[in-house]
């Protein structure tokens, strides 16, 4: 009984929080839209009993999902949405692999302070952190500014309101969620590992390339994935420092469901967004799986 | 027939493989090496002993290339080895935590140091097909390392380190890790493997009676020195300080002032107790400090006073250690001084007739003990 308790409050989470809220989104984008409240019909009428049920789901159809092959416009957000997801995630593990690494070789006594200035940025609101954002990049923000007085230009760079700022504010926001299972990785590692790898021939270089790479590969998965993930249905990164030309499936979500007001339409768009980022779920969960089963 | 004895560090027509040349190694204030010499000889097992700290693994280090000497020349095979990095140095290690990859098999860690050289396929299967039927690992080669027990795991590391054929092998702690029963196994087949590929060895160990079994000469360090280099018969019979006498097995010190008689030289010790007369080749002046240091099994316990023993001492038995096969008895002399006196249990422990308290005789002969300056 205890068991069951234990176990049934996890279930009942996901199923009042996860399941049921997906449901309610699979049924809109099933229906039409209605100049109503809510903007979509049909509704369930259960005092009609049993015909209200069969008539109900006679009702709903594949239309929304259909639209979406029809106007361009959507397959050419989600595109550039994997696009830009895959970009700024291989941009991130550039940046952030040698932080990650730095951080792990720094003395022992130095590492809660690294890893604290790593977490720091999230005691303050995500959003006040892209507005501050917003001020550096734009034409008269601090980099023009900087870069003005010290003569490397000669007039200001425009860099908000495009694809450039929204790459910086991606691999800025996301940049924790890459070094930190990096970092947990290599700091695992054993030195003697790579003393081992010089001794047997390796110069510093194919030691890092032989031994320190693959030993940290769970690590750079993990974070890519963390990266990868949440950047596909980013929302306010695009809408705040992307300009018009920033094509991404969650600011496309946001107008349809805001401006539009055509919510099966944007439960659609919503339902197939969490439908291609089942694949690399999966592969996470598995690769997660995998160095637990590796360590077990 | 006379038997070939290996001693290449008597013979000076002999070259060394190893020469530190006042070799002093600074980390900050601390001296890990004081301006030591020492050479060390093709196919020899050299074992460094002492104590942690004692610098022995700095030594080991600076062979295998990680640490640079402060001051001093280090030359293996006549080269100057200072500005030589690890992968260009023929010296293998073996490392006490073994540094197994843990992404790759016991196959691929024998191959790793065969592939940094570019050899082709063939070649490099040959060898470590070599590596593993000399180590006994045929049957784990596709397993990974975290697959196979300790004992297997000490062998990949053995057989990765002698793949690429070193010049010399150097063995941090190699047996540390493994219980005491696998730890002797293991000895014997270092030994073995030793004599068949006939590399030189350069262990280091804090395990005195591993250092004994193994090497060919050992060297006894302390504070960055070394304090007696022998072969473990003479670190033993012949220790050339007190330090190494008690680092060394047990030994009963007896410390006194010289009085040169003739041939011989006794220590007097206690003013109520006869003087101990013991033979050295080393001159003493009358009067000079001198420490006799000799092993309990040196030492004969008796109830009867011994009757022609060139030394005699009468005590009461305070402590008796039984370990089995053999007895240590722990007598107190009426000065205070307690003297460890062991005997080969040949009765069963229901027939001894020396019991706590009883009054023993112990006696010794004049050449069972040494006389040490220091």
């Amino acid at each position: 009984m205890r068991r069951f308790v234990l176990i049934a409050v996890p279930y009942l989470w996901l199923v009042a929080l996860f399941l049921i809220p997906f449901v309610i989104v699979l049924k809109i984008s099933l229906s039409d839209v209605a100049l109503a409240r809510p903007p979509y019909f049909p509704q369930l009428d259960l005092s009609a009993g049993w015909e209200g049920l069969t008539s109900f789901f006679a009702e709903l159809d594949f239309e929304n999902f259909w639209f979406l092959t029809t106007d361009d416009l959507y397959w050419k957000a989600y595109l550039s949405s994997l696009q830009i997801a895959f970009a700024s995630t291989v941009m991130t593990l550039l940046v952030g692999y040698p932080i990650a690494y730095a951080m792990a070789r720094a003395a022992p006594e130095w590492r809660p302070t690294l890893l604290m200035l790593v977490i720091l940025p999230f005691w303050t609101s995500f959003l006040i952190r892209v507005y501050a954002w917003m001020g550096i990049l734009s034409n008269e923000g601090l980099l023009n500014q900087l870069l003005l007085w010290l003569g490397a230009i000669n007039e200001p760079l425009t860099i908000l309101n495009t694809n450039t700022a929204v790459y910086i504010g991606i691999v800025y926001t996301y940049l924790p969620f890459m070094i930190l299972p990096i970092y947990s990785a290599l700091e695992r590692m054993d030195d003697s590992l790579l003393e081992a790898a010089e001794d047997l021939g390796c110069s510093r270089l194919s030691a890092f390339w032989l031994v320190t790479v693959p030993l940290s590969k769970n690590g750079i998965i993990a974070g890519c994935f963390l990266v990868f993930i949440p950047t596909i249905g980013e929302f306010v990164i695009p809408s705040l420092l992307g300009g018009s030309g920033t094509l991404m499936i969650g600011k496309v979500l946001w107008e349809e469901f805001f401006s539009n007001r055509d919510w099966p339409v944007a439960s659609a768009v919503a339902v197939i967004l969490l439908l291609i980022l089942v694949i690399p779920i999966i592969l996470f969960q598995r690769n997660e799986q995998k160095q637990r089963e590796a360590e077990g | 027939m006379t038997q070939h004895v290996f001693a290449p560090w008597n013979d000076p027509g002999e070259k060394p493989l190893i020469q530190f040349r006042n070799v002093t190694k600074r980390f900050g204030d601390f001296t890990a090496i004081d301006d030591l010499t020492q050479d060390i000889f093709e196919k020899e097992f050299f074992a460094l002993l002492g104590p942690s700290g004692c610098g022995k693994t700095t030594m080991m280090r600076m062979l295998a290339g990680f640490e640079t000497p402060s001051s001093g020349q280090i030359f293996i095979a006549g080269q100057d080895m200072a500005k030589i990095p690890p992968n260009k140095r023929a010296v293998n290690m073996m490392f006490q935590s073994y540094a197994l990859f843990p992404h790759l098999s016991v196959w691929d860690n024998i191959a790793f140091g065969l592939r940094r050289e570019g050899k082709d396929k063939d070649t490099i299967a040959a060898r470590v097909e070599e590596m593993l039927r000399l180590t006994r690992l045929s049957k784990f080669a596709k397993r990974k390392p975290h697959q196979i027990s300790g004992g297997q795991r000490q062998r990949v590391a053995l057989a990765r380190s002698l793949a690429k054929a070193p010049k010399l092998l150097l063995l941090d702690e190699p047996l540390g890790a493994l219980d005491k029963k696998l730890r002797q196994d293991t000895q014997f087949e270092l030994m073995d493997i030793q004599e068949k590929t006939g590399t030189t060895f350069v262990i280091v160990t804090h395990d005195q009676e591993e250092a004994m079994t193994v090497a060919s000469r050992v060297a006894v360090m302390d504070e960055g020195r070394i304090i007696q280099v022998a072969t473990p018969a003479q670190i033993y019979e012949a220790p050339n300080s007190v330090y190494v006498a008690d680092f060394i097995g047990d030994v009963n010190i007896i410390s006194g002032r010289a009085k040169p008689t003739g041939d011989k030289v006794a220590t007097q010790w206690a003013e109520s107790q006869p003087d101990i007369l013991g033979t050295t080749t080393t001159q003493f002046d009358a009067g000079q400090e001198i420490h006799f240091a000799i092993r309990p099994e040196k030492v004969a316990i008796s109830t009867e006073e011994p009757q022609d023993a060139a030394n005699k001492l009468q005590g009461k038995v305070l402590d008796i250690a039984y370990l089995g096969n053999i007895s240590t008895y722990h007598v107190e002399l009426p000065t205070g001084h307690v003297i460890k006196a062991q005997t080969a249990n040949t009765r069963r422990l229901s027939r001894r007739q020396i019991t706590w308290e009883d009054p023993v005789w112990i006696s010794f002969t004049d050449t069972a003990g040494v006389l040490l300056e220091r």
